[in-house]
């Protein structure tokens, strides 16, 4: 409550918070708002000559090279950004919390080599690391999820290890260990509550992170497929008609900017709310 | 100082062999047979045994790793499916094109970044650096597909100032590398920014001012070589970020480098080749940091104390 307060009082963490819940209610409300069916190829959708047509009171935002309506397919395409951004990001974080924490807490043979799997999955790009992830798994839904959760894991967990390894030190783990208390209680009741803060940051920042490579993955053709509507793939399927339907490349990218930028800045500004210490910085 | 260097060395050396065995580890859970890909759909069973037993497939893991290791030691990172080519000479003729392209999306990150980061911390909390803290957020916010394709549309299309694609004169670089720069910037302005803050605020700045030295001077001779020292390392680690940028902005322009050879082998499901490009975007990535740990301390007498 108090971080809503708080974020309410800053324009761009208010701005961002808007734009957040407002998203999330269009893909939610998407059956009840969206003028026609997303994969519906309407007979008055395309010009006479078969062009998509441009914006007008008809088609809010123009049509597709398919004759179906931008706006009904980018609202549909909310959810397939969103599923993602929730699925692949909340297996990210999980992923991450368990290797930061043990590798944290954990010292010897174990702990540094679960650490230097996470040195050796950083010297991957992370777009390239799924696009050979993707290739090779024929993507769907599901597994593009999967791949981006398997790509961005890495820095969650290196996040995490350094915050484990200061708790460790201090003198409440060491009371706690000398009145008996086994490495389930202390992981699970001293060490994991003071990093919900971190998951909840990057539980937020890794949304964006996530709708950008779901879009670039798409945008390439190995992220969700068409007929299923995502913001990537809609670009994805009109590139080549960019010049003379931009529409169709503007507004859904307008889109996915937003949204990102929208969970960047709801993101940092929890981060300064939730760690004090970071205010003002980079 | 020795000692630390061969430390990082062996490392290097060790990640590297990391590297090399997940990307192998990958080739081998493939649920495509190699052999069957390049033998093509109507081949015999006897043909794809043939081919099989030419690539080393039908011996054990362990060798096989042994024998691709030794092949990666000699350039080979294995042949193409779809040119039937070797991977190795692929990524070879087009590597000069991806380190142009890098050189000058580098150099515009460095160039814009630095000057907007002093921009900001020596106005800090004023409008200039509020505008250019949010700049950097939707920079790095903006998907670099969109803003290829955005670049092109208004100074390609519209204006006509740029050539839409290709290669091969300084015009063809700019769009390219404006797009990863600009986007990219907003990161090395955030890290200038913080790092000028913190230089700005010691007693040696104070005393400068005291001296009654001019604010430019100051800032320029005085606290921007401390504040650039961070950007090194940056450069080191943003090479990763870089070579998954170089994929979309070369299909974009059609720039003739390692990226567009990804992406044209993404639609041919070449895996070897975008293995290749994984593996030689690996290397760069760790080495990249490498050398920014070997040059800082050459740079900062501080760090050489250490």
């Amino acid at each position: 409550m108090r971080a809503i307060k708080t974020m309410i009082r800053q324009p761009a963490a208010l701005f961002g918070l808007i734009v957040v819940a407002l998203v999330v209610l269009l893909a939610i409300a998407a059956p009840l708002i969206a003028p026609y069916s997303p994969d519906e190829q309407m007979f008055d959708g395309l010009t006479l000559e078969g062009a998509p047509l441009p914006p007008s009171a008809q088609f809010l935002l123009g049509t597709d090279t398919l004759g179906r309506d931008l706006f009904s397919r980018l609202l549909y395409g909310a959810r397939t950004s969103l599923v993602i951004g929730l699925v692949a990001n909340g297996v990210a974080v999980t992923i991450g919390l368990l290797i930061g924490i043990l590798s944290g807490y954990m010292r010897g043979i174990v702990g540094g080599a679960l650490m230097r799997f996470t040195d050796l999955m950083m010297a991957f790009p992370a777009l390239l690391l799924a696009i050979v992830l993707a290739a090779l798994l024929r993507p769907s839904l599901w597994i593009v999820a999967m791949v981006i959760a398997l790509v961005n894991w890495v820095q969650v967990a290196r996040i995490v290890y350094t915050e484990t390894r200061g708790l460790v030190e201090r003198d409440f783990i060491l009371a706690e260990r000398s009145l008996g208390a086994g490495h389930g209680r202390i992981l699970f009741h001293h060490i994991l509550p003071h990093l919900v803060p971190t998951a909840i940051v990057w539980g937020t920042l890794g949304i964006a992170t996530t709708v950008l490579l779901e879009a670039t993955l798409s945008f390439l053709g190995i992220g969700v497929q068409p007929p299923t509507p995502s913001w990537g793939n809609i670009i994805f399927e009109s590139q080549s008609y960019f010049q003379a339907a931009p529409w169709l490349v503007f507004i859904p990218g307008a889109v996915i900017l937003l949204t990102a930028l929208s969970f960047n800045l709801v993101g940092d500004a929890l981060r300064d709310i939730l760690d004090p210490t970071q205010r003002g910085r980079g | 100082m020795v000692f630390l260097l061969l430390r990082r060395l062996v490392q290097t050396a060790l990640i590297l062999l990391g590297v090399a065995a997940i990307t192998f580890l990958l080739l081998y859970a493939l649920p495509a047979d190699p052999a069957r890909m390049i033998a093509g759909r109507s081949a015999t069973a006897q043909t794809v045994a043939n081919i099989r037993r030419e690539l080393g497939l039908d011996q054990p893991l362990l060798v096989q790793f042994w024998s691709y290791l030794q092949g990666l030691f000699q350039g080979d990172l294995g042949r193409s499916y779809a040119q039937k080519t070797d991977v190795g000479a692929l990524i070879a003729a087009r590597l000069p094109a991806t380190l142009i392209l890098m050189a000058a999306g580098i150099a515009v990150e460095v160039v814009l970044g630095v000057f907007l980061g002093v921009l900001a911390a020596v106005r800090r909390g004023g409008f200039v650096d509020r505008a250019v803290m949010m700049a950097s957020f939707v920079g790095v916010s903006a998907p670099q597909f969109v803003a290829a394709l955005l670049l092109l549309y208004v100074f390609a299309v519209t204006l006509a100032w740029f050539p839409m694609s290709g290669f091969g004169t300084p015009a063809h670089v700019v769009l390219p590398a404006l797009t990863l720069g600009v986007l990219g910037a907003g990161w090395y302005a955030r890290m200038v920014r913080s790092a000028m803050i913190d230089v700005l605020n010691q007693d040696y700045v104070r005393t400068a001012r005291a001296k009654g030295l001019s604010s430019a001077r100051i800032i320029f001779r005085h606290a921007l070589p401390n504040a650039l020292l961070p950007i090194i390392a940056m450069i080191g680690i943003d090479i990763g970020q870089f070579m998954s940028g170089v994929v979309v902005v070369e299909a974009v322009y059609g720039w003739p480098g390692i990226g567009q050879l990804a992406w044209q082998a993404i639609q041919q499901v070449d895996i070897p080749i975008i293995m290749g490009v994984t593996l030689v975007s690996a290397l760069a990535i760790v080495l990249g940091n490498l050398i920014a740990d070997i040059l800082a301390p050459l740079v900062d007498p501080r760090i050489r104390a250490r």
